[in-house]
């Protein structure tokens, strides 16, 4: 199984030169890492290619690492029915920075697209209908980025004297409590004094 | 006479309407009685589950996944537990296996259950709905002998089940399991012969198989549309592999043949619970490892290791080494999965819900257009659509 996966990422790979920037095994599903402006070329090529058969696009969904320059990933996971495989493809974007949309190649895509932009805020060129899909309407903001509080800024409530429900700013009867369980003895990389020199410090970082 | 230009109709269908399975917002455009445009307006359910998560323990997680599908919750569970043991590099021990994909066939009763009722209901047949939710209750006492809740068991855990099914509940899930294909015979009689009930359903929002790959189906909708894909079956978990059960498909791809599909599905789920119920063996239900699963009382009581790990689990949790993976399980609806990201802290970096449903609904445009707008009614039924897990 293992073997079979790592033959048809390299043979993607391999019809697809310029459009797969990497592939990899993670456990034993296989993850394929592909240029953003290409992600039209690769998921057309995996639906249609005699080998892939990647017919059913089952999910899309964005990841948020807020310290990258392209902070978020967006996944896609496909099935095989015939080759009974999966797959799955990630692309990077930005806040302002579109991916292609895919649902030119699956119709599923579409909602799923709204969801991403939504709640992470990732915009998608060419989308056909890019409404918010699952918060209220008139919402501000992208909840499921990194830096926005669980907590939310607005609570609603029915207004008695108004006869209609209110947003009100969120006001927390007990300071949100948040545990840090990093044990200081596998988290940071303590440095003792004058142990700094003795290596030189990566260059360009992150 | 000069020719007027005729305006299409707007309707507003819910989100207040017994029909529309929860809150469904759905704007139609109607050309007389004809659907032009379908627009379903979801979230109003919407409870921000994965960012909850994301601050959760994995131990905290597994409840939220009750409160998805909340028709058949352990199915839920099931796939956050493999998906946590997946990364944590452990798997339940044979007889938790078993005792899960016995609750995960009676959570596909459950969900049949109320699904087929609900459906003949929304096409105007009462009494399945009332047949049909007292083997429901049955079904649950089961649930809540097993976990102590009827509904939000929590009862799947990540390396294993909470706790070992207790005395004599074997012997009556095999009682009920003995006397419910004649219940289904039953039920069958009341709508699969019946002209009202046919009229409704048959050649009613008709789907291909090309259309349902397009649109992302799974489980028994791709099923009716004549595709035998049953992930239990291709890509087996727990012990799967070690049951034997038929895979219903359909032909037409209309509201009837989901009905029958759904119909068969709860015979087979039958089988699979007689079997699993024969073929389990004793032993521990949880994973040894105790840096995952809680000692029992009784070690607490003497091993000082044992009070540690308990407080430990307890507050902070386990830490999942760093690593993602997008497990999927057959749940009733279809492809229910998640995709767990995990930094290697105790809580997950980010854990997204694919949730079945929200293909079916994405679809309901497709398959109403040109129908009536009372035949929308039986597509949504016929999809089988829960907003908890839709809205999340």
């Amino acid at each position: 199984m293992d073997l079979a996966l790592r033959d048809l990422g390299d043979y993607i790979a391999d019809s697809l030169t310029e459009d797969i920037l990497d592939n990899h095994l993670v456990g034993d599903e296989l993850v394929l890492v592909a240029r953003r402006v290409a992600i039209i070329r690769v998921l057309t090529f995996l639906r249609d290619d005699v080998n892939c058969q990647f017919k059913l696009l089952v999910d899309i969904c964005g990841v948020d690492y807020p310290d990258r320059e392209e902070r978020f990933d967006v996944v896609y996971n496909l099935l095989s029915l015939t080759q009974n495989n999966r797959i799955r493809i990630k692309v990077t974007a930005g806040e302002d920075v579109p991916v292609p949309s895919a649902t030119a190649v699956f119709s599923c895509a579409n909602w799923w697209e709204r969801e991403a932009w939504d709640l992470f805020g990732i915009p998608f060129a060419d989308h056909p209908d890019l409404r918010r899909i699952l918060t209220d309407y008139g919402f501000e903001g992208h909840p499921l980025r990194k830096d926005f509080p669980l907590t939310g800024y607005v609570e609603v409530r029915y207004d008695d004297a108004l006869k209609r429900v209110v947003y009100e700013p969120v006001k927390l009867t007990q300071d949100f409590r948040t545990f840090d369980f990093l044990s200081p003895w596998e988290g940071t990389q303590t440095v003792l004094p004058g142990d700094e020199k003795a290596e030189t410090p990566a260059n360009g970082g992150a | 006479m000069a020719e007027k230009v005729i305006q299409n109709f707007n309707l507003n269908f819910g989100p207040q309407h017994p029909a529309a399975h929860g809150v469904l917002r759905l704007v139609l455009e109607l050309d007389g009685e004809v659907i032009e445009r379908a627009d379903p307006h979801i979230g109003l359910l919407h409870r921000g589950t994965e960012k909850l998560i994301e601050y959760k323990t994995y131990l905290q997680a597994v409840p939220y996944f009750d409160r998805l599908d909340y028709v058949a919750p352990q199915n839920q569970e099931h796939a956050f537990a493999l998906a946590a043991e997946k990364l944590l590099g452990i798997e339940a021990p044979p007889r938790a296996q078993w005792i899960r994909v016995l609750f995960a066939e009676i959570g596909r009763e459950l969900n049949h259950l109320l699904n087929l009722t609900a459906f003949a209901m929304d096409v105007g047949a009462m009494t399945p709905m009332l047949w049909g939710f007292e083997q429901r209750e049955r079904l649950m006492e089961f649930c809540e002998r097993v976990s102590g809740a009827r509904l939000h068991m929590a009862y799947f855990r990540p390396g294993g089940v909470a706790f070992d099914m207790p005395v004599g509940l074997a012997e009556d899930i095999r009682d009920w399991a003995d006397a419910f294909p004649a219940f289904i015979d039953d039920l069958e009689s009341l709508l699969t012969g019946n002209r009202i009930f046919r009229q409704r359903t048959v050649d009613i929002g008709k789907l291909t198989a090309e259309q349902c790959f397009d649109w992302g189906f799974s489980g028994p909708n791709l099923r009716a549309s004549g595709i035998p894909w049953d992930l239990r079956k291709s890509q087996p978990y727990d012990v799967y592999d070690q049951v034997e059960f038929d895979i219903p498909v359909g032909t037409n791809g209309d509201c009837f043949d989901r009905y029958l599909v759904r119909v068969h599905e709860m015979r087979e789920s039958v089988k699979i619970i007689h079997q699993c119920l024969d073929k389990m063996p004793v032993g521990p239900v949880r994973s040894p490892d105790g840096k995952v699963s809680p000692p029992t009382r009784g070690e607490m009581k003497r091993s000082m290791e044992a009070l540690i790990h308990h407080f430990k689990l307890y507050t902070e949790g386990y830490h999942v080494p760093a690593g993602e993976t997008y497990t999927a399980v057959e749940a009733p609806k279809g492809e229910f999965a998640v995709y767990l990201v995990s930094d290697g802290t105790n809580k997950p970096y980010r854990c997204k819900i694919r949730a079945p449903g929200f293909a079916f609904l994405q679809a309901t445009e497709v398959a109403s257009r040109g129908h009536m707008l009372a035949d929308v009614v039986a597509n949504i039924g016929s999809f089988d659509i829960v907003f908890g897990e839709i809205d999340r």
